[in-house]
Formats: C-alpha cells, structure tokens, sequence
C-alpha cells in the first residue's frame, strides 16, 4: 500500500514509514534520544529528497519532545529557567541555521553539507560514547568505580552576566546555556535533529547541571527550537510535509513506549555501547556514500534562483 | 496561473502555426481525427499511477495503394520548467557539486510512441524542428552547445531512468488501414500541471496533418489542499504543523500516561 507525500511529491510505501517511524521510536524510548539523528539519514536513504526529510522531522521531533516532557514535568524533572536561557539562545541559532540551509539550498550545496554535518557530528559523538560506555563496562568488571568529583572548577566560572538556577542548584555565567543554545539551534535547523545528543552532553558536563534535570530541560527547549525551525522551513523552503510527519509521530510515539519498557532492562553502559555502535554504523554509511562514486555524476534541481 | 495559462495558448499558437508550414497542399484531403481516453488525470494520495489511451483514426486520400498507409507519432509534453543541472568532482576525496548549468524550460514529462523508428518517418531537420524524440528537445542554456551537451544527456537520462521521458518505437498500433491507438504510462511521480498532447500524421517523410489537445495533470483530494496551502500560506501552514504536532505529542502522553 502506497501514499502520496503532497511535500515530498513522491509516493512512499505506507508501511516502510510507519515501521521506521516505529524502530526509530523503539530506539529512543530504549535509549532516551530524540531519535532525529537516526531518522534524517534513513529518511534520505529511502529517498526522501534531503531538504524536505530535515524539515519534516523538526516537526516530527516537536510532538516526541511533547510527550516527553510532560512526563518529566509530572516528576518536576525541568528547570524552566535554564530551559528559557536556552531557548533564546536556540531561537538565535535556529534563525541563523535556516538562513544557512536557505543559501546552500540555492547554490546546491545543501545535501552535502547535511551528510557532512552528521558524519563529523555522529563521528565525533560515537566514538566518544563508545570509548565512555567500554571504559565503564570495563571498570564495573573489575569493581573499581572511580568518584567523580562534585564540583570542578574552569576557565567557564569566570565568565560575566552570573545567574541563579535553582533547579539545577547552579550559579553559572548565563552566557554558557546561551551559547550551547545557539550552537544547537544552528544544528537543528541544518541537520534536522533536535540537538539532545549535543545538548545532554553539554549540560552535564560542561555547565555541570544534575542529570535528573537535563533529559526534561532539554526536552523542554527542543520543543520550541523545533517548532521555530520547522516554521521556518515552512516559510523559506516550503519542506515541511505534513504527511510525512503524521506518519511518523503516531508511529514513532507507540514504538517509545514499548522501547521505554524495553529500556529499564537493560543496564545503562550496555545501553550506551549499544547506541554508540549504531550511531558509528550510521556515521560510516553516510561517509562512504560521500567518498564513493556517485552512480551519476549529474543531479538535476530547480532552477529560477 | 494566469501566466501559465498565456504561455500555453502561446504553445498551441506556436505548434499550429509550425504544423501548417509543414503540411503541404498536395494532401489537402488527408485528415486526422483523434483523441484521449481522458483529458484530466487526478493524483490522489494513493496515486499508484496510470495509462492514458491516445488513439485516433487517418484518412489519407492518395491516389497509390499500396503497404504504405502513412505513419503517426504521439507526443505528449508537460509543462515547462527551469531547471539547474550541477555536475560533481572528486574534491579532497569526496564528491562535490561544482559546475553547474541552468537550463530554460525543459518539459518536466516527455512521451513519444510511434509506428516505427522516427528517423524512418522523416528526415533529420524535420524532426529536429517539431522537436521529437527526448534527445532533440534543444534545452536552452546560455552555456555554448559544447559545454552544455552532457547536461543535456544527464537531464534526458535521469528523467528516463524516473520514467518521465520516454521513447517508444513501435507503441502505436495500427487497426485496419485507418484506425490507429497507443497507450502512455503515467507514472507515480508525474508532475501535474497543464500537459499537451500531440499528433503527427507522416506520409513517406513529408508531415500531412498534426492535431493538439490539452490534458490536465491535477493533484486532487486532500494532498492538493495540502500542497497549495503550503505555497499559498506558508506561515499558517508551518503554525498548523507546529499545532499538529503539539497535539499528537498531548494525545501520546495522554494515551500512554501509567497512572
């Protein structure tokens, strides 16, 4: 059974969708992730044309991220004003990053800039987990779990424009989460990812938040950079498909839920050395199709630019 | 809209103007009659594609008997657009978009099916002037004919791989000495927009009548509204898809909520 995508204006099979949206839902209600890394590039290997899948799972990324933080708003899991500083800085970068992705849309540079962007992000991120998670299977083998000190202090702390988050019981220079924010929202516009992978990270290590808040405040901002990108998409490119992305919201939120069962199975290092691999498996599919030779040498767009 | 509706009155002005050139006085009798199974195809979201049948009856009134009952070419074209072509090289191991050459109205589908091989119907410039078969279309470029042809080439070979050109030699068959039919693929991916489909009726090289119709390619159902509420309203349109996904992601938590 096929069905017309009115954006992407090709007709797809309805359920090699649906079981994408689901296995990519499974995937990260397994692992705790958006899941828009994994879903751009297999959106694109199945020949969704790239500009329409980046835009199309910003908006797919808002209603996971919705659901999402509800439940973490129930536990009190979301410090709000961390969430907003983010946010400004997000909205900065997601304006920027959309007015990237519109130029190299024009000079027909934005499909390789996409698959550049993942390969170095999910290199760089994979390997880095991969490393993470080994080295910690390794020690809990041996039961030499090293403590991680409280607090530690870098060049970070010096910087102006201090504020108070309560939530995260921290007093940090609000330039940091804006930064982070801004960064973040460039990504998300170009490569059509909610940033969680690059935020989570950040926010624990370099501003030092506790982890039970970091998951529902980097929901909680993810919803709106990912609103304001596909909105702008909407108006800049018209690559939002609203078909596309119904399909894959109420696919990919039933796979969430049975991945999140799935989750507390499994133990965290495992979890983690699991993702990392997929995320490299991912990575190396993109690279090499940037490397080997392209069965035409020719591609054809719209012109009138 | 109104543009594209001027442009194809001027395509029509255009094609009866060559086609009377063309046809020569000696066979003023000859005629040509024809029509299509159906001037309106709608794509639907569950479009799997379609056959159009293109059929007609010929009438040469020639003073010889013989074998030779005249031949017939159906074309149907779509609309136009412009169109750059980006080749790619080897740049610090990966392959890069560098030239890149704009080409002006290029018909987005092109058929042709006739009786037998073109180049046996009429000669070279004949064809070349009504601009029949894929690889005569003459793509305009401001880049010289040289430099643009392997552009040209990409743009012929990927619209046949995605079954928009196509060149069929032997699809129109003939039923008894007047009555001829041929069918055209309308594939998954066609275009929509305001098609045109044409009849050539050849007698030993020389062109005895040509005959046009309009045939209309529209989107219909609810991936038109879609479509055109995305083109026409795109800041509403993104605002709707951002309360879309507002609700389904309050629906799933509501649904999947364990109290």
């Amino acid at each position: 059974m096929t069905v017309y995508l009115p954006i992407a204006e090709i007709s797809v099979n309805l359920f090699l969708i649906l079981g994408m949206g689901g296995a990519i839902g499974l995937l990260s209600g397994m692992f705790g992730v958006g899941g828009g890394f994994l879903m751009t590039p297999l959106l694109i290997f199945v020949g969704i044309p790239p500009a329409v899948s980046v835009a199309t799972v910003s908006n797919q990324i808002t209603a996971a991220s919705v659901s999402g933080v509800l439940a973490h708003w129930r536990r009190g899991n979301v410090d709000f004003k961390m969430g907003l500083v983010l946010l400004i800085g997000g909205i900065v970068g997601s304006v920027a990053g959309a007015w990237i992705f519109t130029i190299l849309n024009s000079v027909g540079q934005l499909d390789l800039m996409i698959s550049l962007s993942y390969v170095i992000f999910l290199g760089t991120i994979g390997f880095l987990m991969l490393f993470e998670s080994v080295n910690a299977l390794i020690n809990t083998r041996r039961g030499t779990v090293k403590r991680k000190k409280l607090h530690q202090h870098y060049w970070i702390h010096g910087l102006p424009f201090k504020m108070r988050f309560r939530k995260s019981k921290l007093y940090i220079s609000a330039l940091m989460p804006l930064g982070i924010g801004a960064l973040v929202g460039i990504l998300s516009a170009i490569m059509g990812v909610g940033g969680g992978f690059v935020m989570v990270p950040a926010m624990i290590y370099l501003l030092g938040m506790p982890t039970s808040v970091v998951i529902g405040t980097s929901l909680f901002q993810i919803i709106f950079v990912t609103a304001n990108v596909t909105l702008l998409h909407a108006i800049n490119t018209q690559t939002v498909d609203v078909m596309l992305a119904l399909l894959l919201m109420s696919s990919s939120v039933v796979g969430a839920q049975i991945g999140t069962r799935f989750g507390t199975k499994l133990r965290g290092e495992q979890l983690r050395s699991l993702l990392a691999l997929l995320v490299i498996i991912v990575c190396l599919k993109l690279a090499f199709d940037l490397v080997i030779t392209p069965d035409d040498l020719y591609s054809i767009g719209a012109g009138g630019h | 809209m109104f543009f594209s509706t001027r442009l194809q009155i001027k395509t029509f002005a255009i094609f009866y103007a060559l086609a009377l050139t063309w046809a020569p006085q000696s066979h003023a009798q000859s005629s040509l009659v024809t029509d299509i199974s159906s001037h309106l195809v709608s794509v639907t979201s569950d479009f799997t594609g379609t056959e159009l049948l293109l059929f007609g009856a010929i009438n040469i009134d020639d003073d010889e008997e013989g074998p030779n009952r005249g031949d017939v070419l159906v074309v149907v074209r779509g609309p136009e657009n412009d169109v750059i072509v980006r080749r790619k090289e080897r740049v610090a191991g990966i392959w890069v978009n560098t030239k890149a050459i704009e080409f002006a109205r290029v018909p987005s589908f092109y058929a042709l099916a006739s009786n037998r091989p073109v180049q046996e119907i009429a000669p070279p410039d004949v064809l070349k002037r009504l601009r029949i078969g894929p690889s005569r279309l003459n793509f305009r470029a401001a880049e010289s004919e040289q430099e643009k042809l392997p552009f040209e080439e990409a743009i012929v070979r990927q619209k046949s791989l995605a079954n928009l050109y196509s060149d069929q030699e032997t699809a129109v068959y003939f039923l008894g000495d007047t009555l001829f039919r041929t069918t055209i693929a309308i594939p998954t991916n066609v275009p929509v927009g305001d098609y045109i489909a044409e009849f050539y009726l050849f007698k030993d090289g020389e062109l005895l009548g040509a005959q046009s119709s309009p045939l209309f390619i529209k989107k219909s159902g609810l991936g038109r509204q879609i479509y055109d509420f995305a083109y026409d309203y795109p800041a509403l349109y993104g605002i709707a898809a951002i309360l879309l996904a507002l609700l389904a992601g309050w629906i799933a938590s509501a649904i999947f909520r364990k109290d």
